[in-house]
C-alpha cells in the first residue's frame, strides 16, 4: 500500500527501538552500581544470567516462530526485559531463580502474546510476579545493607551461595540476610508499633532504609537522566511518584502513627525503579499524554494499597500488572480530541 | 466392523469437537478442579457419568417435549443426574466428594453437558446419545487427567498423590515422585497455572491436529 507524502519540512526521527534499549540500559548502571556496593556482586550474576538465558530465549522462540532472529536480538529488548528482572531480585537467589524468571517473561509473556510491541503485560514484572508466586521462599531472603552487616561475604562465597545454596561454615542463613525496610515496617505496624517510632530504628536511615535509599537515589538519577533526553515519557514517572504521594499524604497526616510519611514510601522499596524503569516500558503503558498521567497515577495509588492494606511487603510488580490491564479502558477514555470534532 | 457413525461419534468425542480443547466448554469446573491426577479423574468420571444418563434420558424424552420447554425440562433432567450423582459420591466417596466439595453439585451448570443435550441427544436416538456421551465424557476427562498430570508434576513433583481418597487404603503407595527433593513451582497449583496450562495445552492440540488428519 502507496501512502501519500506530505510535504516537506519532516522532522526524521534518529531514534531507533536499539537505540533506546540501549540507553536505558546505561542508565540502570547507577542503581546497579549502588546495588553492587550495598548488598554485594550477586546482582552481576543474576544480570549476567538473566541476559544470557533471555537472548537465548528470545533466539530459540524467534528460530520456533520462523522469525528474523538476529535484528530482533540487536534492539536489545530482550536484555533490557532480563536486566529489569534482575535488579528486581533479591541478590542471593539461586542461578535457577533468574533463569526460570527471564524464561518466562521471554517466551510465555513477551513471545506467546506476538512479541515486542504486542505483548499485553510488562514481561520483566509478569516474571517477577511468576517467581515471587512460585517460590516465596527465595524471592524473600534479602541481604543486610553492607554497613549494617557484621558478615560480609567475598565474591567466592557468594558465588557459593547463588550455585550451590552453600554459606561459609559457621555463617547461619539469618546472620547474612535481613528484613527489608518495608517488611520491618510492616511486621512492627502489625505488633502494634507506632510508624514515627519504628522509622527510628537502626535499620533506617535519613530518606528510608539504610542503604535502600542510596539505591534508590541512584536508580532516580538514572531516570532523569532518561526523561531530560525524552527517552521515557515524563508523566508516568511523575504520574505515579504524585500518585503515590498524594495518597500517602491523606494517610499520614490522617495518623502519623499508623502510616509511614511519604518520603518513606518515595525511597522505600522499588519506587524509583518501578516509577522510572519499569512503568515507562512504552509497548505496555497507556498511549495519550493524559492517559499516561492516568496510568501513573493508578500505579501510584495502587502500589500504596498493596503496601499498606495488602499481603506483600512491596506492590510494584502487582501494580504495574493491575495499571498494565487497565490500559485499554484508559486509551478508551483518553482519546485526544481530532482538532474540530465535538467533545 | 464398527458402524462408521458410531465410529465418528466416538472421534469427534475424544478429539475433533472434544468438549474442552475445541468447544472450550466446562472451564470452570475444568480449571478449578485440575490441579491432581486423582482429582482431575474424580471430576471426570463423574462428568462422564452424568453425561451418559442426561444424554440417555434426553433422547429417550425428545419426542415427548414441546420445543418451547425443552430447556427448563433438559436442566431439570440434568440436575436430577446430578443430585444422584452427588448422592452416591457423598455414600461411597466421601473424602473425595469433600475435596471436589462444590464443583460436584455445580456440574449441573457444566456448559457441555446441556450443550451435549441441545446439540445431539435432542435430535438423535438413545443409543447414539449414549455413545455420544460416554465419548464427549472421556474426552473431557482426557483432558482434565493431562492437565492434572501437568499440574502435578509441575507443582508439586508427584503423580497420583491421594490415591487413596478414590481407591481405598491400598491405593496410598501408588504415588510417583516423579522429581525427588523438589520444592514445587505454586504457581503451576494456583488458578493461573490452569490457564496456562490449559493453553499450552491448546495449542499443542492445535499443532497435532493437522498432522493426525
Amino acid at each position: 500500500m502507496q501512502f501519500e507524502t506530505a510535504a516537506a519540512p519532516h522532522i526524521p526521527s534518529q531514534q531507533t527501538v536499539a537505540n533506546i534499549m540501549g540507553q536505558v540500559l546505561l542508565a540502570l548502571v547507577p542503581g546497579v552500581l549502588a546495588m553492587a556496593w550495598f548488598f554485594g556482586v550477586g546482582v552481576f550474576v543474576n544480570l549476567i544470567l538473566g541476559g544470557l538465558t533471555a537472548v537465548a530465549a528470545e533466539a530459540a522462540i524467534l528460530a520456533l516462530r520462523k522469525r528474523p532472529v538476529i535484528p530482533a536480538l540487536k534492539d536489545l529488548s530482550a536484555l533490557v526485559t532480563a536486566a529489569l528482572l534482575a535488579v528486581s531480585l533479591p541478590v542471593i537467589a539461586p542461578w535457577w531463580i533468574v533463569v526460570l524468571g527471564s524464561l518466562f517473561a521471554i517466551i510465555i509473556v513477551k513471545h506467546l502474546y506476538g512479541g515486542l510491541g504486542y505483548n499485553l503485560f510488562n514481561p520483566a514484572m509478569a516474571g517477577y510476579v511468576f517467581l515471587l508466586i512460585s517460590f516465596p521462599k527465595h524471592m524473600t531472603g534479602w541481604l543486610t545493607p553492607d554497613s549494617l552487616s557484621t558478615v560480609s561475604l567475598s565474591f567466592a562465597e557468594t558465588f557459593d551461595l547463588i550455585f550451590n545454596q552453600q554459606l561459609p561454615t559457621a555463617v547461619q542463613f539469618d546472620a547474612v540476610t535481613m528484613a527489608t525496610p518495608l517488611d520491618t515496617l510492616k511486621t512492627e505496624l502489625g505488633l502494634h508499633q507506632p510508624a514515627d517510632q519504628i522509622l527510628q530504628g537502626e535499620r533506617f536511615g535519613w530518606l528510608a532504609g539504610k542503604g535502600w535509599e542510596w539505591v534508590a537515589l541512584a536508580y532516580l538519577a538514572g531516570g532523569i537522566k532518561l526523561m531530560r533526553d525524552k527517552l521515557i515519557a515524563w508523566q508516568i514517572p511523575c504520574g505515579m511518584l504524585s500518585g503515590l504521594v498524594m495518597i500517602a499524604t491523606v494517610c499520614y497526616l490522617s495518623d502519623s502513627g499508623q502510616y509511614a510519611s511519604p518520603f518513606f514510601h518515595l525511597f522505600a522499596g522499588g519506587t524509583m525503579l518501578g516509577a522510572f524503569f519499569i512503568a515507562t516500558d512504552p509497548v505496555t503503558a497507556a498511549t495519550s499524554a493524559n492517559g499516561r498521567l492516568v496510568f501513573g497515577a493508578l500505579i501510584g495509588v495502587l502500589v500504596y494499597i498493596i503496601r499498606v492494606w495488602g499481603g506483600y511487603p512491596d506492590g510494584i510488580a502487582f501494580a504495574v500488572l493491575l495499571a498494565n490491564l487497565s490500559v485499554p479502558a484508559i486509551d478508551q477514555y483518553t482519546k485526544p480530541r481530532v482538532f474540530g470534532q465535538k467533545p | 466392523m464398527i458402524n462408521p457413525e458410531y465410529a465418528k461419534i466416538i472421534k469427534d468425542g475424544l478429539w475433533h469437537n472434544n468438549q474442552a480443547f475445541v468447544a472450550l466448554l466446562g472451564l470452570c469446573p475444568l480449571l478449578a478442579v485440575s490441579n491432581t491426577v486423582i482429582n482431575s479423574l474424580g471430576l471426570g468420571l463423574a462428568t462422564t457419568l452424568t453425561l451418559v444418563c442426561s444424554n440417555g434420558i434426553i433422547a429417550r424424552l425428545r419426542h415427548l417435549v414441546m420445543p418451547e420447554i425443552r430447556l427448563p425440562v433438559f436442566v431439570l433432567v440434568i440436575a436430577c443426574v446430578v443430585t444422584a450423582i452427588e448422592l452416591i459420591m457423598n455414600a461411597w466417596f466421601f473424602t473425595l466428594y469433600k475435596v471436589l466439595g462444590i464443583f460436584i453439585p455445580l456440574i449441573v451448570t457444566n456448559c457441555a453437558i446441556i450443550g451435549r443435550a441441545e446439540a445431539f441427544a435432542s435430535k438423535n436416538a438413545v443409543d447414539k446419545s449414549l455413545l455420544d456421551g460416554l465419548a464427549m465424557g472421556l474426552g473431557f476427562t482426557f483432558v482434565l487427567l493431562v492437565l492434572g498430570a501437568l499440574r502435578e508434576v509441575i507443582g508439586y513433583g508427584t503423580l497420583f498423590a491421594h490415591a487413596e481418597l478414590m481407591f481405598g487404603e491400598t491405593a496410598k503407595s501408588w504415588q510417583i515422585n516423579v522429581l525427588n527433593d523438589y520444592s514445587g513451582v505454586l504457581l503451576a497449583i494456583l488458578p493461573p497455572g490452569a490457564f496456562l496450562g490449559l493453553g499450552l495445552l491448546i495449542a499443542a492440540k492445535n499443532a497435532i491436529s493437522p498432522k493426525i488428519s
